[in-house]
């Protein structure tokens, strides 16, 4: 459904990604995996539109995307969770939900059924959106991207800074996020919970694809040594 | 173990050393002036510089210090005050009372940057204009200093007419010559390099000791001195002030208008802008009006296409520099 | 005594029309940082535009007054997406000095319309007439209705920011573009109905002012000053705050002159002054979480 080709990423004269080759199906989830500084944000925001491409290294569906801006892409069904949530601190959290769907999409999402996957937060409705707790304000983030509808959920390290029982709560919702035939791509430093919930995995290191496969039969060594970038004989 | 090449900094380069013979040559033609030119022409130099160095602050503060002016004029008004206060009424000499209304002028921006520095960027430029329309009015409302109407500075008329002139001309030299070296020097200082730490990125610059606000403070200081002896001589030398054309916003647009045609944050900038301001008047003198919106409309155009001035884009596109202010490293 | 509450009141009603300068002042400065040093000329400007209306059309000046708030509101749209949008970023010159030219070129282009000459809009008796309230107190009309358009147009600046997608928009951009644009929110377009809905009010507050005193192209600086003052005085962050700052600046300056004709604006300045020095942030400033 998505795929990238040769993908390259610039911070003016610094390079992030050094071509990246990427594919996402239907209704799948795949993992990115890889240290801080790997180009993993990097990689998801060349590919919601916050870094611009050439327009044939990215493509949704079979058409050429990468010289889109966000906004545009949002429209296309490509919606991001961004690192660190960046929650609207002047917008309440009901507004903070409602805001993402300005992109006007129809879907399965509604507020009523992200209330209903997230029960936590009803009470919370009018509290400025950033008074909540950080798995709290994860949950409006995911919930502010589903309303946007989209066919491509991309996540920005969505257990940064939480507690592993808060981390296991928003995994635990994922299905539910994944049974209306959403892609997913999670970006993550948790290996473990990356690999568990998805499909497929990449893992990323310096810029470039090191390793890629199926989650259930990543194997831990080889993992490490596309992680870190340790071989047989540093370690 | 790889050693490091030997290297030298270099400060100078050709360029700036032929200009260095030049500046010597200008400097000795333009002292000389009382003895081969006419009446006119040192008036008009007069008033050249007094736009110029005028323009050389208003650049030091918002092209090297980041805070932009709009209430300059306050302290050209409050240095021509000074001025006829010393020397019209306190029967101070009035060539030296020139260079005390300058100090006076820097001592009372001390406590003015304290308040104003509480506003920040846009707000900060607009709050400068009401301390200068503060002056305005508490001034025009004096009997003793002409009040609205303004007075003239008739303690001169004790001084020939032919050495008043001369002597008004040599101090606007002094001060041009004074305030390029002065700028010059302070720029090459660590002062200067704090500036454009400033210039650059201000959370940078702190994190990395630079006091900040010490140097903005000092700047806007520096500033207010020279744009209160800028205004004491002006109005020396054309022996009239009044509230409106002291403190007249006609001043700091001139002064924004030169530094951003020819290019903020530099040296050469202020020359080149006075160059051009100084040939748009010449040439739409008759248009009255006309004048002042191609001024306008110059501006706008070079702030959105040209942002870094004529010499601003000349210096990138070909490295032209008169007045090296840039460190090289030369690797032997 | 009666006397001085006569002063306060109109002080209070003059803080209306204060208002209406200071209120798109702030909008465009909480929504983009930007501080248009042109603002004040925009206001002189709209009362310019009623000038043929009212001279060739023979309409009242209340009557023109939509069509240019209409006018004066895709001015600020096309003014900001053609031109503001490009000084917009991390460096606080660009828009400061573009704004600076674009009052410059405003005050000589009106000039050479125009002339330098006093212009007046005229509404009849309704300049004058006055409310009787008790024995010694008389309330201008045209004072009052300038007051409750102003307060009428605060409440509805504030409903469209509060409970509007509109004003959501607004809001969120105004806290982080960049994330806005994840949402389908383009900014540039943003900022457009920011300044477009600053100069609604600019156009408002214009036109009255043009009908409360004659006006030449040079008179727009001062109104800026005054819808500074009233900002800096209230408090950044909240409109009901730029409201009272305003108020209270028209009180000033209508008790400066009480004491003596030549001292109103000077005791408004005074007023701004006080402010900055003992309350840096202003009597209602609104804190963000």
């Amino acid at each position: 459904m998505l795929k990238t080709h040769q993908l390259k990423a610039f911070y003016g004269d610094f390079q992030a990604l050094f071509g990246i080759d990427f594919e996402i199906g239907q209704s799948e989830t795949v993992a990115i995996i890889g240290s801080n500084g790997a180009g993993k944000s990097t990689f998801l925001k060349s590919i919601c539109g916050l870094i611009k491409s050439p327009n044939e290294t990215v493509r949704l569906e079979n058409h050429s995307i990468g010289e889109l801006p966000a906004e545009a892409r949002v429209r296309l069904g490509i919606s991001l969770v961004p690192e660190g949530r960046k929650l609207f601190r002047s917008l309440s959290v009901e507004e903070n939900l409602r805001i993402g769907g300005f992109a006007k999409r129809d879907g399965y999402w509604n507020l009523a059924r992200v209330y209903e996957l997230f029960p936590a937060l009803i009470e919370k409705k009018y509290a400025p959106a950033t008074s909540l707790s950080g798995g709290q304000q994860q949950m409006v983030a995911i919930g502010r991207a589903l309303l946007s509808n989209p066919k491509l959920l991309l996540c920005d390290e969505i257990s940064l800074g939480l507690s592993p029982l808060v981390v296991k709560d928003i995994y635990n919702a994922l299905p539910k996020i994944c049974a209306e035939g959403l892609s997913v791509v999670l970006v993550e430093q948790d290996i473990d919970a990356a690999l568990k919930a998805s499909n497929r995995y990449y893992c990323f290191m310096h810029g470039k694809v090191s390793l890629s496969g199926e989650s259930s039969f990543a194997k831990r060594r080889d993992i490490s040594a596309a992680y870190f970038g340790i071989t047989e004989d540093q370690s | 173990m790889s050693g490091i090449p030997s290297f030298t900094v270099e400060t100078s380069t050709t360029t700036s050393q032929v200009t260095m013979v030049f500046c010597i040559i200008f400097a000795l033609l333009m002292f000389s002036m009382p003895l081969w030119a006419e009446s006119s022409l040192m008036h008009w130099c007069v008033e050249v510089i007094c736009f110029l160095v005028l323009a050389m602050m208003w650049n030091l503060m918002a092209g090297y210090g980041g805070l932009v002016s709009v209430g300059q004029q306050a302290f050209v008004g409050l240095g021509g005050y000074g001025l006829f206060i010393l020397a019209q009424h306190l029967d101070v000499n009035p060539f030296a009372s020139v260079l005390i209304s300058g100090v006076v002028c820097a001592a009372l921006a001390i406590p003015m940057a304290k308040v104003f520095f509480r506003l920040k960027g846009g707000y900060f430029a607009i709050g400068t204009w009401v301390g200068s329309e503060i002056a305005k009015i508490s001034i025009s409302n004096i009997p003793f200093l002409g009040a609205g109407s303004g007075q003239s500075l008739t303690v001169m008329v004790k001084i020939p007419h032919d050495t008043r002139e001369n002597i008004t001309y040599w101090i606007a030299c002094m001060l041009l010559f004074a305030s390029f070296i002065a700028l010059y020097a302070l720029l090459r200082s660590r002062f200067g390099l704090g500036l454009t730490a400033i210039r650059d990125s201000e959370a940078a610059a702190e994190s990395q000791g630079v006091p900040v606000d010490r140097l903005k403070l000092q700047v806007f200081v520096l500033s207010a001195f020279g744009s209160g002896l800028v205004g004491a001589l002006y109005y020396l030398s054309i022996l009239r002030i009044s509230p409106s054309a002291g403190f007249d916003l006609a001043w700091v647009v001139a002064a924004t208008f030169i530094v951003v045609i020819g290019g903020i944050g530099t040296l050469e900038g202020p020359i080149v802008g006075c160059a051009v301001f100084f040939l748009l008047r010449y040439f739409l003198a008759d248009y009255g009006v006309w004048y002042w919106l191609i001024m306008g409309i110059v501006a706008i155009t070079v702030m959105i296409a040209f942002p870094k001035g004529i010499w601003g884009f000349v210096q990138q596109k070909w490295g032209w520099r008169i007045f090296s202010l840039q460190r090289k490293l030369v690797l032997k | 005594m009666m006397e001085w509450l006569d002063m306060v009141i109109q002080g209070i009603l003059l803080g209306g029309l204060y208002a209406l300068f200071a209120i798109g002042l702030s909008i465009t400065y909480g929504v983009m940082r930007l501080v248009n040093i042109a603002h004040g000329d925009f206001i002189v400007l709209a009362g310019y535009a009623t000038l043929p209306l009212v001279a060739y059309l023979h309409w009242h000046p209340f009557v023109a007054l939509p069509l240019v708030m209409l006018i004066m509101a895709m001015l600020g749209y096309v003014l900001q997406t053609t031109l503001l949008n490009k000084t917009i970023g991390p460096d606080i010159l660009p828009p400061l000095l573009v704004t600076f030219g674009l009052s410059i070129v405003i005050q000589n282009g009106l000039q050479q319309l125009f002339s330098a000459d006093a212009q007046a809009l005229q509404i009849g008796d309704l300049q004058i007439a006055s409310l009787q309230i008790g024995e010694d107190l008389a309330i201008g009309w045209f004072p009052l209705l300038v007051f409750m358009v102003a307060l009428a147009m605060t409440f509805g600046v504030n409903y469209l920011f509060n409970h509007t997608d509109t004003g959501m928009s607004l809001r969120a951009t105004s806290d982080d573009p960049i994330t806005a644009s994840l949402m389908g929110i383009r900014a540039q377009h943003v900022y457009g109905v920011a300044l477009a809905l600053s100069f609604a009010l600019v156009a408002v507050g214009g036109v009255f002012s043009a009908i409360r005193t004659t006006f030449t192209p040079s008179t727009g600086p001062i109104s800026l000053l005054y819808a500074f003052e009233s900002v800096v005085i209230g408090g950044l962050g909240s409109i009901w705050g730029t409201f009272a700052g305003a108020v209270i600046l028209g009180v000033a300056q209508a008790l400066g002159s009480k004491f003596d004709s030549g001292y109103g604006i000077l005791a408004g300045h005074m007023m701004f002054l006080l402010i900055l020095i003992f309350k840096p942030d202003g009597l209602f400033p609104r804190t963000r979480a």
